[in-house]
């Protein structure tokens, strides 16, 4: 299926990748509730495996290449519904294997013959989604407007879009001052703030590896977002909001005047604007001001509003 | 064919284009195999064909050898058929006895292989001889040339043009789209390298537009519809409602000062968008004509019918007029020179140098009317936030360049940014920065305009931006725009701080330039800047006879390279109204009456519009000036009843029967050789 189309008819292949089904786990609540709201068929891709982002593709690429053509191809197996995948690490992985296959014969060559030997099929035509694109392109900001039941309690929100959603190979939004994020909170009635480092790194893996390195990285988009009076920052990447989320105490010890600012999965605030219980959202496992994320989301006096 | 006989007597001439021809084919074995064919008398092979000596050889075969047919071997027709034609014409037999073969752009110049190239062309030769003893004795058409010529756009390309045909004692329609004429140039500041003042050298001009007994200007207008062909051109203009008496306006702008809005309030777009002006507005100071106009968008009356109408109260002459409506001139003229400019690249499609997000980036265009004694701030150099500059950074090939934009150089973007660099210096006394990919300073003097800024004190640094944000890493660049780029001469990242970002946009086409070349029946080239008959010998006339381009529209240029194509496409505009006809080659389509059946099915084939069906006869008609001679009516016709010059049907079976005909010396010419 074409990318951008809608594909109600068969709904999404869920590829939860290694985060979803362990610190970003509230991204998997958050995700499936709101898609359950949205009436979007959701079916988990089963036996799916690593996708072969970061580590893997930095140490051994045919490897990381050869591990996501197989999610591919189990995908395909499984009749060719779009892919959903969440983490931007693992949406561009998968991707780039797409766009490499394509635009490379040797690489094609390598992974059909690695999938026959699997007994699986070869790759043809599978589509690679991201939640943000797929809740812009089809669904559409005009539908999300019209489901809102609650009225954002919180302060304007910074839209950090990560370092990987607009990379080449994908197709999130445009590579430069990315908007459709902040187009969408906006529709859904949440103000969002001017954000210039929205698709700068966060660190990423190096706060396992060099931590001074990458929670430095993390500390410039947190002070940038305060200076922009922004109250909370919405992210669509499990490992950013990991990073932005967990290292905040740390960097409050070498910079007092940093304020608390909670880390929200778009589709959390999506699903608590649409009316899902926030339970179902995973809004409790929020660290960083995690008082203001509870009297957020548990207060009702906002809701319910008339649209 | 009384021809097809003894009496026809033929010359084959292969030509060697120096080593072009000669280093791929073989053109000895070419010229011998042509003398074994049926009617050569003459068969030869020559360095230059094109040249005085080849064409003397010709001529002297013709005469000693009583040749007449002539057929030559050697580079496409568009090059060297009159030439030959003219040799033939000259040594006394009809010019279309004269039948070309194309050995260089579909031989040699495409083939590897010389055995295989060689034979290709013994094959065409053989074809062409076969087909030259059916040709006939023709007479070129002649069509009426109109003397009168109308410019489309009257920028400084249209002005230039206009002014001289009208010089030349020939009438000109004007028509120009904007209520005063002027384009963008009238915007400009000052000009490189000489740093004169564009609007102290363009004013002169737009006056004498103004005044020139022989123009014809009409402003707030656009071309509707082109009808007929070269030397007659039948032409619609549709002139908008100014809602003000163009002949009673003496441009005294009581009505502006008595107009209900006392502030300005809406865009001035000739300010770019950073200056108000009232609905009812002069362009600017030296707009011509000093005609004002009224926006029916921002004017009350126009949009409520509720207004008390001060400014027609205010003119004494009665020149307001709010029921004027749309009105459609019709004018006749023999060529048409279109030159309707370029559109600046817009900023905003590059978000990464923050045009419309940070309040302090700017585009050239805009510093232009910023550093203008008549523009938005007087010629003061203050933001949009109201501070003075003291760093500025000027980045450029702005959407030029740039695979994810416009691929091509806008040539004039280098020394737009030169120039503003040291306007903004002059005026600002801030420190400014050049991002650069490469300084391209070609022109007459521009290098030197170049070396000049280099010591005024302006840093220049290598290297295409990356962005610009207003992200502070540190106190010195707290509430600055920050441009991030890698200095490429230096090999290391620089986050350079600064006030104020001017973006040197690129050129492209404006956004309705494919609705011009539909009505003008021109083409475009693949970038959208309308298409040119040669890209070096014929810069400014199109496919369209009598429909020339100069100006941007053709493609990005500067102002004395504009002013050259003008003059140009105008010689060209007086050629033909002096020399009064134009010659049509004759291989038009003519419907045989008697054989016509009236079926019809020509007429909606032709693309041309050539074809009508006159319902008295009941028989189709061919005009044949509008004829192209493509030959789609001739092949449809069911009862073979149109025919075509020079291309008759034994022309072209000839042709094939000879393409197809082996000869017993063909297969191994280069064996023999």
């Amino acid at each position: 299926m074409a990318n951008g189309e809608p594909s109600t008819a068969t709904g999404y292949l869920y590829y939860p990748g290694c985060s979803l089904k362990g610190t970003g786990i509230a991204y998997e609540e958050s995700l499936l509730t709101l898609f359950r709201l949205l009436e979007l068929p959701v079916t988990e891709l089963t036996d799916w495996n690593c996708c072969g982002a970061t580590t893997y593709m930095s140490s051994d690429e045919r490897d990381a290449q050869l591990l996501a053509a197989r999610n591919l191809s189990l995908a395909r197996q499984a009749g060719g519904a779009d892919v959903l995948a969440p983490c931007n690490a693992c949406y561009l992985t998968l991707r780039k294997c797409v766009d490499f296959c394509k635009k490379y014969k040797s690489v094609a060559d390598d992974v059909h013959s690695y999938l026959e030997d699997a007994h699986l099929p070869t790759l043809q035509d599978v589509a690679i989604r991201h939640p943000l694109e797929v809740l812009y392109t089809d669904v559409g900001v005009e539908r999300l407007r019209a489901g809102v039941v609650r009225k954002w309690p919180g302060g304007p929100v910074a839209c950090y879009y990560g370092c990987q959603a607009v990379r080449p190979y994908t197709e999130v939004d445009r590579e430069s001052n990315p908007m459709r994020m902040d187009e969408i909170l906006n529709a859904v009635g949440v103000p969002t703030v001017p954000y210039a480092l929205k698709t700068k790194c966060c660190g990423a893996s190096h706060t396992g590896t060099i931590r001074d390195v990458g929670v430095r990285l993390s500390y410039i988009l947190l002070r940038e977002a305060a200076r922009q009076q922004a109250k909370a920052v919405a992210v669509i990447c499990p490992l950013c909001q990991f990073n932005l989320d967990l290292y905040q105490a740390e960097m409050r010890r070498s910079d007092p005047s940093l304020p608390e600012l909670p880390i929200i999965y778009l589709t959390q605030i999506l699903g608590w604007a649409l009316g899902g219980d926030p339970k179902d959202l995973g809004v409790q496992r929020c660290v960083s001001g995690a008082n203001t994320v509870r009297q957020w989301f548990t207060s009702e006096k906002g809701a319910p509003v008339h649209v | 064919m009384s021809e097809s006989n003894g009496s026809v007597r033929i010359g084959v001439y292969v030509c060697h284009c120096g080593f072009n021809i000669a280093s791929v084919i073989d053109v000895e074995a070419a010229a011998r195999s042509a003398l074994a064919l049926p009617g050569v008398v003459v068969a030869r092979e020559y360095k230059y064909m094109c040249s005085e000596p080849g064409q003397t050889l010709i001529e002297q075969d013709i005469r000693e050898h009583k040749l007449n047919r002539i057929v030559v071997a050697a580079c496409s027709p568009l090059l060297h058929e009159e030439t030959f034609r003219g040799a033939a014409e000259r040594a006394g037999i009809n010019r279309f006895y004269v039948q070309m073969v194309n050995v260089r752009e579909h031989g040699a110049w495409v083939h590897e292989d010389r055995e295989a190239a060689t034979i290709k062309a013994i094959d065409l030769i053989r074809a062409a001889v076969h087909r030259v003893r059916f040709h006939k004795s023709l007479t070129p058409k002649r069509v009426p040339i109109n003397p009168q010529v109308m410019v489309v756009g009257a920028g400084i390309a249209g002005i230039h043009a206009a002014i001289t045909i009208a010089n030349s004692g020939k009438k000109v329609f004007l028509v120009e789209r904007e209520p005063t004429i002027g384009g963008n140039m009238a915007r400009y500041d000052k000009t490189f390298p000489t740093l004169d003042c564009a609007a102290c050298i363009l004013t002169p001009k737009m006056n004498a537009v103004r005044s020139h007994p022989n123009i014809t200007l009409w402003t707030y207008s656009e071309v509707a519809e082109v009808e007929g062909y070269v030397g007659n051109y039948k032409v619609k203009v549709r002139r908008k409602p100014r809602y003000i008496k163009e002949d009673l306006c003496v441009g005294c702008l009581h009505c502006v000062d008595a107009c209900v809005f006392k502030d300005p309030k809406f865009p001035d777009t000739f300010n770019m968008g950073m200056d108000k002006r009232k609905p009812i507005y002069l362009p600017f100071a030296q707009a011509t004509p000093k005609v004002v106009v009224i926006d029916p968008e921002a004017c009350i009356q126009l949009k409520t019918g509720k207004c008390k109408q001060a400014c027609a109260a205010a003119c004494e002459r009665g020149g307001v007029s709010f029921d004027m409506t749309e009105t459609i001139e019709e004018i006749e003229v023999g060529s048409i020179i279109v030159a309707t400019g370029f559109q600046p690249f817009d900023a905003a499609k590059a978000p990464e140098y923050g045009y419309g997000i940070y309040p302090n980036v700017y585009t050239s265009m805009e510093i232009e009317r910023l550093v203008n004694a008549s523009g938005p701030t007087g010629g003061e150099v203050v933001m949009r936030d109201g501070t003075r500059p003291k760093s500025i950074g000027v980045i450029y090939c702005v959407g030029s360049r740039d695979e994810r934009h416009n691929r091509w150089c806008s040539r004039v973007c280098c020394m737009t940014a030169l120039k503003l660099s040291h306007l903004l210096k002059e005026h600002t006394q801030a420190e400014i920065y050049n991002f650069y990919i490469d300084m391209r300073a070609a022109g007459k003097g521009y290098e030197e305009f170049y070396q000049r800024i280099l010591n005024e004190r302006v840093h220049f640094i290598r290297g295409k931006v990356a962005e610009v944000c207003d992200w502070a890493l540190d106190k010195s660049e707290e509430g600055k725009l920050v441009m991030r780029v890698e200095d490429t001469l230096t090999g290391f990242v620089r986050r350079v701080p600064v006030d104020m970002v001017v973006l040197a946009v690129g050129l492209e086409p404006r956004s309705d330039a494919q609705e011009v070349r539909r009505i003008m029946n021109m083409s475009c080239s693949t970038e959208g800047f309308f298409l040119e008959k040669h890209p070096k010998l014929a810069p400014a006339p199109t496919y369209t006879d009598g429909v020339f381009i100069a100006g941007c529209c053709q493609g990005p240029k500067d102002i004395p390279d504009t002013v050259m194509q003008a003059g140009y496409a105008a010689a060209e505009a007086m050629a033909l109204a002096d020399i009064g006809h134009f010659e049509i080659e004759p291989n038009t389509a003519e419907v045989i009456a008697e054989d016509c059946s009236g079926c019809k099915s020509c007429v909606g084939l032709c693309p041309y519009h050539a074809i009508t069906f006159n319902e008295v006869k009941h028989k189709a008609e061919i005009n044949p000036v509008l004829c192209k001679g493509c030959g789609v009516c001739v092949s449809s016709c069911p009862s073979g009843s149109i025919r075509q010059d020079l291309f008759e049907d034994e022309e072209i079976y000839g042709e094939i029967e000879g393409l197809l005909a082996t000869l017993p010396a063909a297969p191994q010419p280069v064996a023999t050789a």
